[in-house]
């Protein structure tokens, strides 16, 4: 499922906060069904990059094209629609509705019932604590709680491309492990990822392609197991 | 004893017509964050909007039917004005200080307040000086000859008891859009937090929009509700009811709809009888002695939550 042609092309994005310009012309590609790993240091950019992308900020110059339109110019309820679902940096989860009604909103532009149904009891049985605290206030779930449900929310809409902003950040052991196992199966199905990752091994593991952010630009890129071999990258992200 | 229920009764009353213009409060401070000081002034519209549609050409005699479409157009008319009023005075400013919308929120009470001193027909002569003068909202409906309900010494109007009746209804009907339906899912949504909710697929503009609407119309039938029972209308009689709406809605915790009604109701009730074992002198005052000791002591509202927020 690799190498189709590209799903997601960014553009020169370039993205100020105020006067701090935080994108200085970011480009890359995601092809269909492609899992493509985005990581540097902090401050780098890469929830900026994200944001831009699914259009919960708007960017200074650039272009975005998600399945060969240009959507830069989009509202963010109308990229989504198009087949991109975005967990945000902070997990985004609606700590005043129940586990439920999260799940729901993630289907909501989905109108076949049935389906939807059967989405919710995919992602129970993904993530069985979240069947037990269906019923519950998501503001009371734990930390890690609150995490898998921000990306079985990501696949509620039955999107061909998911962003995905640290999903594995604050995670035991054992749920990092369960989270990247179900990406994997969720990009085996024919979904592609732009993954933003701390940890940089994992993610570079399960890439396709890779880029390496800094201060806002591209300064390398590669196949995952590219970079996962550069003595650059060995230094700097992954401790060595 | 039955003045004790008499004065429930009548506090019951008026509470419920704060708690329908609470709502709106609380229902556009939940997705904007904005006090939208011009509330008021559309509950006034609501009652202008049935005096004008119950006289034009006459009137009418009055019937189930003419109440029916006077209170619907009313909601109608005060639905569209609060889309308008979002649409054009709120939403170019989004992006700005928090204080510009405020200001911009007086702006539009005033505008409302002082416009509707004219009458909508423009061969009209405009008095002057212009001023509030007062009209008389018709009758919508002729109970014959005993207008009254009574019950263990205990008198209502039936136009009242109708009234509440309503209010009652339509606060279930809100409780259910809000917390049953997709759309009160999605608006409890970008309460939390607009911009996740976009990344949901919500068109988060169209559901502030509704929001609007939808306080607006609710205003709209408190302002029918009252004037059916309080017939002298005039424009600037918005801004107290606003005010201890708004002084309900705090209570209850702002953004919190339950919350809304049970302010509502609870400071109707407060007032009634602290005027009927006082002075009714001192109506006025309660609300806001009632602001200040929830300010004091229990900022976020009797039944708001201090947000809690794992990190
Ligand atoms: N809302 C904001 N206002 C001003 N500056 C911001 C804002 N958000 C981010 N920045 C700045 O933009 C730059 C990029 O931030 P971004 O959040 O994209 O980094 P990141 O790569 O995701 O970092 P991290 O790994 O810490 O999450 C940083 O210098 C940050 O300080
Ligand atoms: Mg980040």
């Amino acid at each position: 499922m690799s190498d189709a042609g590209p799903i997601l092309e960014v553009k020169d994005l370039r993205v100020h906060y105020g006067a701090i310009e935080a994108l200085r012309g970011i480009s890359l590609e995601v092809s269909d069904g492609q899992v493509v790993a985005l990581i540097g240091a902090n401050g780098a950019g890469k929830t900026t990059t994200l944001r831009a992308v699914s259009r919960m900020l708007r960017p200074s110059g650039g272009q975005v094209r998600f399945r060969g339109e240009d959507v830069t110019r989009l509202p963010s309820h109308a990229v989504v629609a198009r087949g991109m679902a975005h967990a945000p940096e902070g997990r985004g989860i609606f700590l005043n509705l129940s586990v439920r009604e999260n799940l729901d909103l993630g289907a909501y532009l989905r109108r076949d019932r049935a389906g939807i149904a059967s989405d919710v009891e995919r992602a129970y049985t993904l993530f069985p604590i979240l069947a037990e605290r269906r019923a519950q206030v998501a503001g009371t779930l734990s930390g890690g709680e609150q995490q898998m449900l921000a990306v079985a929310r990501a696949m509620m809409s039955r999107p061909k491309l998911m962003l995905l902003d640290e999903p594995s950040l604050g995670l035991a052991p054992q749920v990092v492990e369960r989270i990247f196992g179900v990406l994997r199966e969720v990009n085996a199905s024919g979904v592609a990822l732009l993954l933003v990752e701390q940890n940089a091994h994992k993610a570079l593991q399960l890439a396709h392609r890779a880029y390496v952010l800094e201060t806002g630009t591209v300064v390398m890129q590669g196949t995952g197991r590219e970079l996962l071999a550069s003595p650059e990258v060995r230094k700097a992200y992954l401790g060595e | 004893m039955t003045e004790f229920f008499q004065h429930l009764v009548n506090g019951v009353s008026v509470g419920t017509i704060y708690a329908l213009i609470a709502l709106g409060y609380t229902m556009v401070y939940g997705v904007l964050k904005l006090i939208n000081f011009a509330h008021g002034d559309v509950y006034m519209v609501g009652a202008f909007s049935g005096y004008y549609l119950g006289t034009v050409g006459g009137g009418g005699q009055p019937s189930f039917i003419r109440a029916a479409y006077i209170t619907l157009g009313a909601m109608i008319v005060c639905g569209l004005l609060g889309y308008v009023i979002e649409r054009f005075a709120y939403r170019p400013l989004r992006d700005q200080a928090r204080l510009t919308s405020l200001i911009t929120a007086i702006g539009v009470s005033f505008l409302l307040e002082y416009g509707f001193q004219l009458t909508p027909w423009f061969r009209e002569p405009v008095p002057f000086p212009p001023g509030p003068s007062p009209r008389f909202f018709p009758t919508l409906l002729d109970f014959g000859p005993a207008p009254s309900l009574e019950f263990l010494g205990v008198t209502v109007p039936k136009i009242d008891a109708l009234g509440l009746v309503l209010a009652l209804a339509l606060m279930l009907l809100l409780q259910h859009i809000v917390y049953r339906t997709r759309f009160g899912t999605a608006m409890r949504a970008v309460s939390f937090d607009p911009q996740v909710a976009g990344l949901m697929g919500i068109p988060v503009n169209r559901i502030i929009s509704m929001t609007f609407v939808l306080g607006s119309a609710l205003a709209a039938a408190a302002g029918i509700i009252n004037a059916s029972s309080r017939p002298k209308i005039e424009p600037l009689f918005g801004l107290m009811s606003g005010l201890k709406a708004f002084v309900a809605a705090v209570l209850g915790g702002i953004g919190n709809v339950p919350g809304a009604m049970a302010g509502g109701l609870l400071l109707g009730v407060t007032e009634e009888y602290v005027a009927g074992y006082t002075s009714s002198s001192y109506r006025d005052a309660i609300a806001f002695a009632v602001l200040i000791l929830v300010l004091l002591l229990r900022p976020e509202g009797l039944f708001g939550r201090a947000t809690v927020e794992k990190v």
